[in-house]
């Protein structure tokens, strides 16, 4: 069903049709999202990443592995995960009723783990015995390290210095799963930094080494295959809505950092149109000052980490740092399908504070007793506010992505606590 | 005919190799950019390849990042790489210059801008190492427009098909990256490189430059004897971060690596 919305292409404002059939089939075959994806990668990765998509793209139609995707799903993840009314808060502000897709349930406590376990699928069918991963947060460093322990493959987790010391606990954790995690150095030390320096590992190690990446963003096909992995988030969600409420829901909210939880949740949902979709990048200390993670509420488009997307840069197309309170969301970019939803005018994107965030994860954390992460609390955040200008029969679909347990230090920090 | 293309012409009348030192924009200051490009000509340089930092350098080992980080904390932008194009044109219309760098910064100039001028500038050719022909859409057609060459890379990883694409997209000359790793990584197997070359000869008309793990005198030497161009960057760069608070120093020195590779190639 074709609809009209006013769009930014190329630096102009049209109205255009948006035919959400089409939306929904992309990527072309090179990877592009409208303008957006593609393959921006030195010559040395071109002949990996075309093998890696040639092979995913089979799998992907191989009820074989769909099976064994699903199994591994279902057994090892524990889904589906609970589409969970939020009676309380939801009373509590007086508006719309919420519903909390409770990716925070899954083993090792995010949504991270879908993806992990499709891309270590992959990895085993390849045959590469080495897996490589970047982590901000950690929760995806944890869901690869883990699944690396479970198919008996050796795992190296780059994680910036910066994030190592905020996320202590995850960084742990990997070690247990026995990884190797190695601190980066480089740039702004989050993990921006930690991408880099896991690319310049995989140019080094291409033959042995298969790179999971943690987030719907990079070089072609890693937006759509992690796309795909999630995707079972909004399947799950659709669904649930349609058994437990008998409708589709009004809006859909999901945090944004890369977008990988975002637009496994909104995929399913494109072609109902009458479903919002709302992404909540990490706005940190303010958009005015500055000092935010934010590319598609306050960015530009730009190339970094193998895609066209929207970016954090300056005028001379420097990448600039980013700061948010969550390690997870602390990224200058953001995968290519949003920035062309955000265009097209499919999706919406706004973004909540730390201290939003903060308040969002205390009132959660008190009314309903599910501790989220903070990552996940910017979500909280929006629907908190918007919740109570929307009808009392209207529902909103928020995406807890993770549990908020590897905060706990952070959080106690800004109590000023020491644990 | 190009600057860069009449250059390897004059080299191969010679029987002659190219040298290519690579040195980043700004390292050591904006004003030390120009003077060092007329030392490593006056050693023997006969292209120069002038990277244009960038925050993110993700094909690059710790040298040429930390370099890149350098150069950015003396402010060093894309513009002023081109203004030091023009200061450096203004005492030598001979030497080829070709920008290496990163796509963003260009993309973010806009490519009709850039490539005017760039070539008002006196830049002759353009290595985009995150622009594979296949994501180059019209930048070849505009770069022609503008007599600029675009120079691709070519990896150990790279399938025939690739090799022939890569050939007919670019100009110039085509750079071989002889390891799989980021700059200044570990020693090239120099008889892999040669039958590697030998194969891309068979598939690409222009000249071949290799770069990637060059170091000294004997590695250039091994790299002159099959490939037309060799490219130096990590060892030159490494030795401009030793000296960093001595100019004269550096202006001697650096140089300095470059005239033991010329002389060991033309032996």
């Amino acid at each position: 069903m074709p609809l009209s919305f006013l769009n930014l292409y190329k630096g102009c404002y049209v109205v255009t049709q948006v035919d959400l059939k089409a939306l929904v089939s992309l990527p072309d075959e090179r990877g592009h999202f409208g303008p957006y994806g593609g393959r921006f990668v030195s010559e040395t990765l071109m002949a990996a990443l075309e093998e890696l998509t040639e092979t995913y793209q089979r799998l992907w139609q191989d009820p074989e592995f769909i099976a064994e995707f699903d199994r591994d799903l279902k057994h090892y993840v524990g889904r589906p995960s609970p589409l969970y009314h939020a009676e309380r808060l939801s009373r509590e502000l007086g508006g719309a009723q919420i519903y909390l897709k409770r990716e925070d349930l899954n083993h090792t406590g995010a949504h991270k783990v879908n993806n992990t376990i499709g891309q270590a699928l992959l990895a085993k069918k390849i045959g590469k015995p080495r897996i490589i991963a970047e982590t901000g947060a950690g929760q995806h460093g944890v869901a690869s390290a883990t699944v690396a322990a479970r198919l008996g493959l050796e795992c190296v987790v780059y994680m910036g210095e910066e994030d190592i010391r905020r996320q202590a606990l995850n960084v742990y954790r990997m070690k247990l799963l026995g990884a190797t995690v190695v601190p980066v150095t480089s740039g702004t030390r989050t993990l921006k930094d930690a991408l880099n320096e896991a690319m310049r590992d995989w140019v080094t190690n291409v033959d042995s080494t298969f790179y999971i990446i943690g987030t719907a963003a990079g070089p072609h096909p890693y937006p759509q295959m992690v796309r795909d992995f999630q995707s079972v988030i909004g399947r799950e969600a659709r669904q649930q809505c349609l058994e437990q409420i008998g409708r589709l829901p009004d809006a859909l909210v999901a945090c944004v950092g890369g977008g990988s939880n975002a637009i496994g949740l909104f995929y399913p949902f494109i072609e109902d149109a009458s479903v919002r979709m709302i992404g909540v990048e990490a706005g940190g200390l303010g958009l005015a000052t500055g000092q935010h993670a934010a590319p598609l509420t306050a960015g530009r488009p730009g190339v970094l980490h193998g895609n066209r997307t929207y970016l954090m840069a300056d005028d001379a197309g420097q990448i600039l740092g980013t700061h948010s309170v969550s390690a997870g969301l602390d990224y200058p970019g953001v995968g290519p399908e949003h920035a062309w939803l955000k265009d097209t005018g499919r999706a919406e994107y706004v973004a909540a504070t730390d201290e939003e965030a903060m308040n969002a994860f205390r009132m959660l954390t008190r009314i309903e007793g599910i501790m989220p992460a903070l990552e996940s609390s910017h979500a909280v955040a929006h629907a908190i506010k918007i919740a109570p200008t929307m009808s009392q029969d209207q529902i909103l679909v928020v995406n807890l992505s993770g549990r908020g347990d590897k905060d706990i230090h952070t959080v106690a920090g800004i109590d000023g606590i020491e644990i | 005919m190009s600057r860069i293309s009449g250059c390897f012409a004059r080299l191969a009348a010679a029987n002659r190799k190219a040298l290519i030192p690579y040195i980043t924009a700004g390292d050591g200051g904006l004003d030390l950019t120009v003077p060092l490009m007329h030392a490593l000509v006056g050693t023997g340089a006969d292209i120069i390849e002038l990277g244009v930092p960038f925050s993110d350098p993700m094909a690059d080992g710790p040298v040429i990042q930390l370099a890149c980080e350098r150069a950015l904390a003396h402010g060093t932008r894309l513009a002023d790489v081109l203004e030091m194009v023009k200061a450096f044109r203004a005492q030598d219309e001979v030497t080829p210059v070709v920008l290496m760098g990163y796509l963003n910064p260009v993309e973010m100039m806009g490519y009709k801008a850039f490539a005017e001028q760039a070539a008002t500038a006196g830049v002759d050719g353009v290595l985009l190492v995150d622009m594979p022909p296949e994501e180059a859409d019209d930048v070849p057609a505009l770069m022609q427009a503008h007599g600029l060459d675009l120079v691709f890379l070519l990896a150990p990883t790279s399938k025939v098909e690739r090799i022939e694409a890569i050939g007919k997209a670019g100009s110039g000359y085509v750079y071989y990256v002889s390891l799989k790793g980021v700059t200044g990584s570990a020693q090239l197997n120099t008889a892999e490189v040669a039958e590697r070359v030998g194969f891309i000869r068979q598939h690409v008309s222009q000249p071949v430059g290799v770069g990637f793990g060059i170091r000294d005198a004997a590695s250039a030497k091994a790299v002159a004897a099959v490939a037309d161009g060799v490219i130096v960057g990590s060892v030159l760069v490494n030795k401009m971060a030793e000296l960093q608070q001595d100019r004269a120093a550096l202006l001697q020195e650096v140089p300095a690596i470059l005239r033991s590779m010329r002389e060991a190639m033309d032996a």
